[in-house]
């Protein structure tokens, strides 16, 4: 992966601590997002990872550090200016949240029912918006459709279809290949990464998938243990002695 | 004296409830309002129970009147039998039937609808959507519940009364108007006003509890099914009890 990183952080992650009963998920945890970065968090499965990105977007309250995202601290904000913080920040859910109620247009639409946007947003420029985000995912044909009717794979890329509707800064993966076929999961890494170099956005990839780390990683850190074990580009910590970053890469 | 863990168990679960009924009132009232949604919600609870309640009131009306009527011909007052049917089906078995009818049908739909978005992440999907997921889901779900319940309480009485009335048909002659003449002097507004009254707690009672469940499933298909399932559960004792206390009220005011 070559992108144009600047050394510019819009995603600060501070002293990070969150435990359920007994068990310390998160013990001080320490990271940094540069703008127009691809950054994968890699873990094993119930070492964290989701808890993190819920952290983030505010789905879930840590209990101690702090979280800034533009500047802005997350675990201080108001509600709505969470809301309005949120609207830079995509989230694409490792079980894709499809409303199963609702057509795919309604599912792309629904983030734009913010009072505040209503008001800007006529039918026409939601409708402009919708049939962008689906060309985005090569999936216009799919506009009238139910979530039911579609493919895994299909209902991935609506999921991101969603995410993209407005066009945030910040794209949040949690698993994105997660229970998809090796053909289709490597299609998901392509499109996040055509996507990335399309918005310049930057991203945080929650996963356990080397596929995925390997195509779509412009560095990695690893969660092991609660703490931010090791950064680095995937080739440097293929190459690392740790016996506990090994674990991953053998 | 320790307390034993299910009564703890279930004065917990009966705060966790009570607070979640109160997060109604104060989330309920506050702008924006969901109406597109609670009109959808009042099409599903309302509309699409009408013949499931309609067919339940009829069969009841029917059976009412025939049994019934072998008693009262025995103490030969099968003239009182429109009079008598109409009364029971007013005041007491028309809503009850209707409520647990719609704790079976509304209850365990809410339950599961709502404990399957929690568990597939929906919920947080309309959270981070910037939609408050309590406003639009639960919010219209229970609104919609206690303003349907006495609408299908209506329907069901004037369809298990014309049951009734074909009962009545079965093994006698009553004209139409004739019966009908019965029937309204039989009941009077101190029947039915209580009566109505009491569904628009059942129909909250059901709303509040199917959401409750639902919106506290917990995870996996184990944890929807369970939540589909103490929803009817839970919501139809609360039923009763409601309607005990009811019963108490109309006693102490006067309008037995």
């Amino acid at each position: 992966m070559e992108n144009a990183v600047v050394h510019e952080a819009v995603l600060v992650i501070k002293d990070l601590c969150k435990s359920f009963g007994t068990n310390k998920v998160l013990d001080h945890f320490n990271l940094d997002l540069y703008k127009g970065e691809n950054l994968v968090v890699l873990g094993k499965s119930g070492s964290g990872k989701s808890v993190l990105i819920k952290c983030i977007i505010g789905l879930m309250k840590p209990e101690d550090g702090s979280i800034t995202i533009f500047g802005q601290d997350v675990l201080t904000l108001e509600h709505e200016d969470l809301d309005r913080l949120r609207m830079k920040i995509g989230f694409l859910f490792q079980s894709n949240a499809l409303y199963d109620s609702m057509t795919v247009r309604e599912n792309l639409v629904f983030p734009l029912r913010r009072h505040w946007l209503k008001k800007e947003l006529n039918k026409d420029k939601t409708d402009e918006l919708v049939l962008e985000a689906l060309y985005n995912v090569g999936l216009e044909h799919t506009i009238n459709m139910m979530p039911v009717e579609l493919s895994g794979g299909m209902r991935k890329r609506i999921a991101l279809a969603r995410t993209l509707i407005l066009k945030p800064e910040i794209i949040l993966y949690d698993e994105p290949t997660t229970g998809l076929d090796p053909i289709t999961a490597k299609e998901i890494i392509q499109l996040m990464i055509d996507i990335q170099k399309k918005y310049q956005t930057s991203s945080v990839i929650i996963s356990h998938d080397l596929q995925c780390v390997s195509m779509a990683a412009d560095r990695v850190a690893m969660l092991i243990d609660g703490i931010c074990y090791a950064t680095g580009t995937y080739p440097q910590l293929k190459k690392s002695q740790d016996p506990k970053v090994k674990l991953f890469f053998d | 004296m320790k307390t034993p863990s299910y009564l703890q168990q279930f004065f917990e679960e009966t705060g966790d409830i009570s607070r979640f009924a109160a997060r109604f009132f104060k989330e309920g009232f506050k702008p924006r309002y969901e109406f597109g949604e609670l009109v959808r919600q009042a099409f599903f609870i309302g509309y699409k129970s009408l013949p499931l309640v309609g067919i339940t009131a009829f069969i009841m009306g029917l059976v009412l009147t025939i049994q019934s009527r072998p008693t009262l011909v025995e103490f030969g007052a099968e003239s009182w039998l429109p009079g008598m049917v109409s009364v029971s089906l007013v005041r007491e078995i028309a809503p009850m039937i209707t409520a647990l009818i719609a704790a079976g049908k509304i209850g365990s739909s809410i339950g599961a609808e709502l404990g399957s978005m929690k568990v597939t992440e929906q919920i947080d999907a309309m959270e981070v959507s910037g939609t408050n997921p309590f406003k639009f889901l639960v919010v219209t779900r229970i609104l919609a519940a206690t303003l349907m319940l006495p609408i299908l309480s209506l329907w069901s009485n004037a369809i298990a009364l014309y049951g009734a009335y074909l009962g009545a048909n079965i093994k006698g002659i009553v004209s139409w108007s004739l019966y009908w003449s019965q029937v309204f002097q039989a009941i009077s507004y101190s029947d039915f006003i209580p009566s109505l009254i009491k569904t628009f707690f059942f129909g909250f009672a059901i709303g509040v509890i199917g959401c409750y469940k639902g919106y506290n499933s917990k995870k996996g298909t184990e944890g929807v099914g369970n939540s589909a399932n103490s929803a009817v559960v839970v919501s139809s004792l609360t039923i009763f009890v409601i309607d005990l206390i009811a019963v108490q009220i109309t006693d102490l005011l006067g309008l037995t």
